[in-house]
């Protein structure tokens, strides 16, 4: 996809005003959010965004943009102006075709959406949560038993990849073999849904064995009975969905499922790092573990961005959408929106944080956000009731992806309590 | 606006006025009334804004729904006949005087 640069269009630098305005009305900033100096420091850039106007315009990939979180929320909140069906990256699928068989949830619209939703809704529900928690609270006191014997660790090889590693793939009920495709499949599906520069290409260009493995994985024969991907071919069997559908569903899960939540366990630990009152009052009082995952998911958003792609002409913010325009949805701004959080840039596990968009909302919020909050808590609980102290002790190392927030190095201590 | 009562599991309560067309759920978490989680903002997802409708009202609040009686059957609380996600509970002026109870937990 081409972004031929438009007459009309400014280049304001960030924090200063926009000079000019696109045809539509939104006020042209010129940043690149796919960027290394965007990854690097997001939040600079995310605040001029959101002073420049509730709709702004980013020339360097001729789209729209929303980054307040009221825009935001209202453009989650309405799926019939602004759908899935064209894609959730730059790419409009109603032009290109998609990089791989259409997503039958992430990108699908009401009605049909409907349906395979919720299949997922029931494959996750919190009384399937409930199920899990006691396996999953044993594995992560064992993981952070041996982590303290350790002491010197890679907060995010060790811990934040580790942890996920040994629950969700046995939750899905994966074969043991190939499993070191999981991450580098997600991370090359989240990459892709950003604009064409060298991270997405890099990342299809690389795709072939993880796609493989990844799609054998998903047929029934190869899934555990008892597990998320055996119950997604149960439900084709009960005539939900049919059974050329529920292979693609159960990649739904191995996409969505375990990166993010990778990413959303190693914001926790790099917060409680870098903030000791949050730590010592998660130590004081553990029952708080939940509560200090998700305001890590808000703080650090890591799902950073999603698209859409509006099904009418439509005024937002003031300005005027084309039908076809696709939308840019800003949520690690959302969630430090000054006209939306009290002090947005401070990490407050005590805070209350209904309503954040770190894991979307609307129709289309993450379908498991219950099994996410599950890993983080009880990681979070078991690291409050053995660790005393997380201290950084060596370069932080950011991982870039066009999507996904979060780290590629953590290097920690971890003192017994 | 009406006013809905939420009685704690302690025995105090509090009434909120809650305006027409909102959940009891946002007029809970709005009002900062703790013991209503809320984690998925009202999404109907998480079954975290569980409560018990008092007998007396609970003929007069509109039927379950489906997704919403699944949800039901995971809260972390017992589930009782009463039981009803706060997200899902319209306010009306038919239900000014609504008296809900609160589980002892929601996660």
């Amino acid at each position: 996809m081409t972004a031929p640069p438009q007459a009309s269009m400014s280049a304001a630098s960030p924090g200063l005003p926009a000079a000019l305005m696109n045809a539509s009305g939104a006020p042209a900033v010129d940043v690149d959010p796919f960027s290394i100096e965007f990854f690097e420091d997001p939040h600079r850039i995310h605040e001029a965004l959101r002073e420049a106007g509730p709709v702004v315009w980013l020339p360097r990939w001729s789209v729209h943009a929303v980054a307040r979180y009221e825009e935001v929320r209202a453009v989650l909140h309405d799926p019939a102006t602004f759908c899935s069906g064209r894609g959730v990256g730059l790419s409009d699928f109603a032009k290109e075709k998609p990089w791989r068989p259409q997503s039958l949830i992430l990108e699908a619209d009401p009605p049909a959406h409907g349906r395979t939703r919720a299949v997922l809704n029931r494959v996750l529900s919190p009384a399937v949560m409930k199920t899990l928690r006691e396996g999953f609270q044993a594995a992560a006191h064992r993981l952070v038993d041996r982590l303290l014997a350790r002491r010197e660790i890679d907060a995010v090889a060790d811990l934040a990849e580790a942890f996920p590693l040994s629950v969700f793939p046995d939750a899905v009920g994966l074969r043991q073999d190939g499993r070191e495709h999981l991450l580098p499949y997600a991370g090359l599906a989240f990459n892709a849904f950003g604009p064409p520069n060298a991270l997405r290409q890099r990342a299809l260009e690389t795709a072939a064995p993880h796609v493989a493995w990844v799609m054998e994985q998903c047929r029934r024969e190869n899934l555990a009975p008892g597990g998320f991907g055996a119950a997604i071919h149960a439900a084709a069997d009960a005539g939900a969905i049919t059974h050329d559908e529920a292979p693609l569903l159960v990649r739904s899960l191995l996409t969505a499922g375990l990166d993010t939540t990778v990413n959303s366990i190693g914001a926790a630990i790099y917060c409680l790092a870098r903030f000791p009152e949050a730590w010592a009052a998660l130590r004081a009082d553990p029952s708080l573990a939940r509560a200090a995952f998700e305001e890590a998911v808000r703080f650090e958003s890591p799902v950073q961005t999603f698209f859409r792609t509006t099904t009418r002409p439509v005024e937002i913010g003031g300005a005027r959408l084309d039908e076809g325009s696709k939308v840019l949805m800003f949520l690690g701004a959302a969630n430090r929106d000054p006209r939306r959080w009290d002090e947005p840039d401070r990490y407050v596990p005590t805070r209350p944080t209904v309503g954040h968009v770190g894991f979307g909302s609307g129709i289309h919020m993450c379908v498991g956000q219950l099994l996410g909050r599950l890993e983080g808590e009880v990681m979070l609980a078991a690291l409050a009731a053995r660790v005393g102290a997380i201290t950084i002790t060596g370069p932080v190392v950011r991982r870039y992806n066009n999507t996904l927030r979060g780290l590629e190095r953590l290097p920690v201590t971890l003192t017994a309590a | 606006m009406p006013m809905i009562t939420f009685i704690r599991p302690d025995g105090g309560q509090r009434d909120l006025s809650v305006p027409e067309g909102t959940s009891l759920m946002q007029g809970a978490t709005t009002q900062g009334l703790d013991g209503i989680v809320a984690e998925c903002g009202g999404n109907a997802m998480c079954a975290t804004c569980h409560v018990y409708v008092d007998e007396a009202w609970t003929e007069r609040l509109p039927p379950l729904f489906e997704d919403e009686d699944a949800l039901l059957e995971g809260t972390a609380a017992e589930r009782r006949p009463t039981s009803r996600l706060s997200c899902q509970v319209i306010a009306t002026a038919d239900l000014d005087g609504l008296v809900v109870r609160l589980p002892d937990r929601q996660v």
